[in-house]
């Protein structure tokens, strides 16, 4: 296990440093320099900014200079909103979109593994075949789509909810059922299928046959194992929902990152973008990092073989 | 005994031949099926999968034929025609340049279909070479190449899209390639896979005995036994290069006006969508949820029909 641990983070290491090696060489593909648009006429003055920002150096210097930097975590400044670095942007609108993130994959976690469980129970009944056409419509509904309907008819049509920022309890609502959807509807299906195979092993006839109560067999035995599958793609689903946190900020007004991110695109602000690329990328690598951390330590073949070792 | 052979007298025609019928040694009790002519007979009772297909089929033919029947131009702007309802004229409104969006729909259509097909087939190519060359070999160039494949897959592939876009400017060709440089690593995976297993089969170590070489061998005997994976990855990378392109036109990647995707479609319809404008939301939104969900289903059901262990 601790092997496997320090190999896993020896390849999260080289995974960040070839994402941070492509965005260096991709940023300084982009010809011209950044300060053509500056109109400077002055020769002396576009040579000191070059100074100031270390351009003048040789493209090694540089690389190894933006190394450390990523590596103290600092992204530089943004050149379309002065007074800004990304480090200012990322203290701003991260800790929102991690909220926003998090509160939807718990909500995409519980009601996803509920759902594909039910269906699993009543397989091929009203609540399987209800659970697996929300499912499908699930995940092929874009969530910008679904955005657009919550707001128009729960926010519009029906004054319930409020239809757009990040204020309060009220207002979380509607962003976090728009992102959760997706995810909901993938691990629902996951869930069924695996728990469908899980239901007819042996091991659960036994624990039926000693007796035991049906929800302690769903919960206790069928589940543990039914989730593996689940685990696995929660790395994908992170990436997901981090993408599509940029998606649902813009529609919502949320000032989260996603929002600031959309917007660089938009002004071609390249420090935010590739700053703001590199910070995610570093934190969805870190994320599946610690994701197939879980998954060795719940994986029942591996604690399995602890657990012989020790007796 | 003698007395029992001359009871028992046997016909001398028990003893001829009975003859061959030649009618008869043809018959087949139940008829002999390909791989393929199993699957498709499979696939076939899958009524939605089946309602998938068609729809894509019918779809496809749209994109192609629409466009150029339609007598809405989409190229000048027409401020007569400024975001109407849905009517007569104009089957799904238009929007605020004036434009048909039936006509934009399917011109949309084209884009996202043509970015979704193309990517699943360049995706199809590196994979096949990629991941066949590296299961066939093993060793240690399976070993390296695996592990450049490890790391490319722990890359988020739509930021580094996205990045890719920024720098090369969006275009048709930026969002396929794009696309391509992170996606066919799935692929690949799935092919080596596929012929890790396959290469010990006794067919092949025949194969070996005659003499083919190791491009025979993979083209000949591994590829078209690992084909059911491949297609159903294939029929599932379609629908997400589809989302993938509509994400990039929503956050501003998109190719842009007059021949504009679904994705942009949609992004230009949000602002106005408050106004009441709903149908320049509605029509795209509609058209990539119905292709998704048609994606989705044909490839579910091709996964199903294609399973050997399911083959009955």
């Amino acid at each position: 296990m601790a092997i496997y641990i320090v190999k896993r983070f020896f390849m999260m290491i080289a995974t960040i440093l070839i994402i941070a090696t492509l965005t260096f060489f991709l940023m300084h593909s982009v010809p011209g320099s950044p300060f053509d648009e500056e109109r400077t006429s002055n020769p002396t003055i576009q040579a000191n900014l070059e100074k100031f920002y270390k351009l003048d150096q040789p493209t090694h210097v540089q690389y190894f200079d933006y190394l450390k930097s990523i590596a103290t975590f600092d992204f530089g400044p943004s050149i379309k909103k002065p007074n800004e670095t990304v480090n200012t942007l990322l203290a701003r609108g991260f800790p929102i979109s991690f909220e926003l993130g998090m509160v939807t994959i718990l909500v995409a976690v519980i009601s996803g593994i509920t759902l594909g469980t039910l269906a699993a129970l009543r397989h091929n009944g009203i609540i399987d075949y209800s659970a697996m056409a929300f499912a499908v419509i699930g995940i092929s509904v874009p969530n910008f789509v679904l955005a657009t309907v919550l707001i128009q008819q729960f926010a519009v049509n029906w004054n319930l909810l409020p239809p757009a920022t990040w204020s309060s309890r009220m207002h979380m609502i509607l962003p976090t059922l728009a992102l959760a959807t997706g995810p909901t509807a993938i691990i629902a299906r996951l869930t069924r299928s695996s728990m469908l195979e899980v239901l007819t092993q042996d091991y659960i006839k036994m624990a039926r046959a000693k007796g035991l109560s049906p929800v302690r067999i769903v919960l206790r035995h069928a589940l543990r194992n039914a989730l593996m599958p689940v685990v696995t793609i929660m790395g994908t689903m992170l990436a997901g929902i981090l993408t599509g946190t940029f998606v649902i900020e813009k529609i919502f007004a949320i000032p989260g990152m996603g929002k600031y991110f959309v917007e660089s695109i938009n002004n071609r602000d390249y420090p935010v973008i590739m700053g703001s690329t590199v910070f995610y990328s570093a934190f969805l690598v870190f994320m599946l990092f610690l994701v197939d951390i879980v998954y060795g330590f719940i994986d029942p073949r591996i604690k399995l073989h602890r657990k012989e070792g020790d007796a | 005994m003698v007395t029992r052979q001359q009871n028992v007298q046997a016909p001398d025609e028990w003893f001829k031949p009975k003859g061959r019928d030649a009618e008869k040694a043809e018959s087949v009790v139940r008829p002999s099926l390909s791989y393929w002519k199993d699957a498709w007979r499979r696939l076939r009772k899958n009524k939605l999968a089946m309602g998938g297909l068609v729809f894509l089929i019918i779809l496809t033919l749209f994109a192609i034929f629409a466009p150029m029947l339609s007598p809405h131009n989409i190229e000048i702007t027409q401020y007569a025609n400024q975001n109407q309802p849905p009517s007569g004229a104009h089957w799904f409104g238009t929007d605020d340049k004036g434009w048909d969006v039936f006509t934009r729909t399917w011109h949309g259509a084209r884009v996202s279909l043509f970015v979704g097909v193309a990517a699943a087939l360049i995706d199809f190519f590196i994979g096949i070479i990629y991941g066949g060359i590296s299961g066939y070999k093993g060793g240690r160039t399976d070993t390296i190449m695996m592990r450049i494949i490890e790391i490319l897959y722990g890359l988020p592939h739509l930021l580094v899209v996205i990045l890719l876009m920024v720098i090369m400017g969006p275009s048709l060709t930026t969002i396929i390639v794009a696309l391509t440089i992170t996606g066919w690593v799935g692929m690949a995976r799935i092919v080596r896979g596929q012929v890790l297993q396959i290469k010990n089969y006794e067919f092949v170590t025949a194969s070996k005995s005659f003499g083919a070489g190791t491009s025979r061998i993979i083209r000949k005997n591994l590829l078209p036994n690992t084909m059911g994976p491949i297609i159903v990855q294939m029929t599932l990378t379609v629908p997400s290069a589809i989302f993938a392109e509509a994400f990039l036109s929503f956050i501003g990647l998109g190719i842009q006006a007059p021949v504009a995707s679904w994705g942009v479609m949609a992004n230009d319809a949000l602002p106005v969508i408050l106004s009441g404008h709903w149908w320049r939301l509605f029509f795209p939104a509609l058209f990539i949820s119905l292709t998704m969900f048609a994606f989705n289903v044909l490839g579910d059901g091709m996964q199903d029909a294609l399973d050997p262990k399911l083959r009955g």
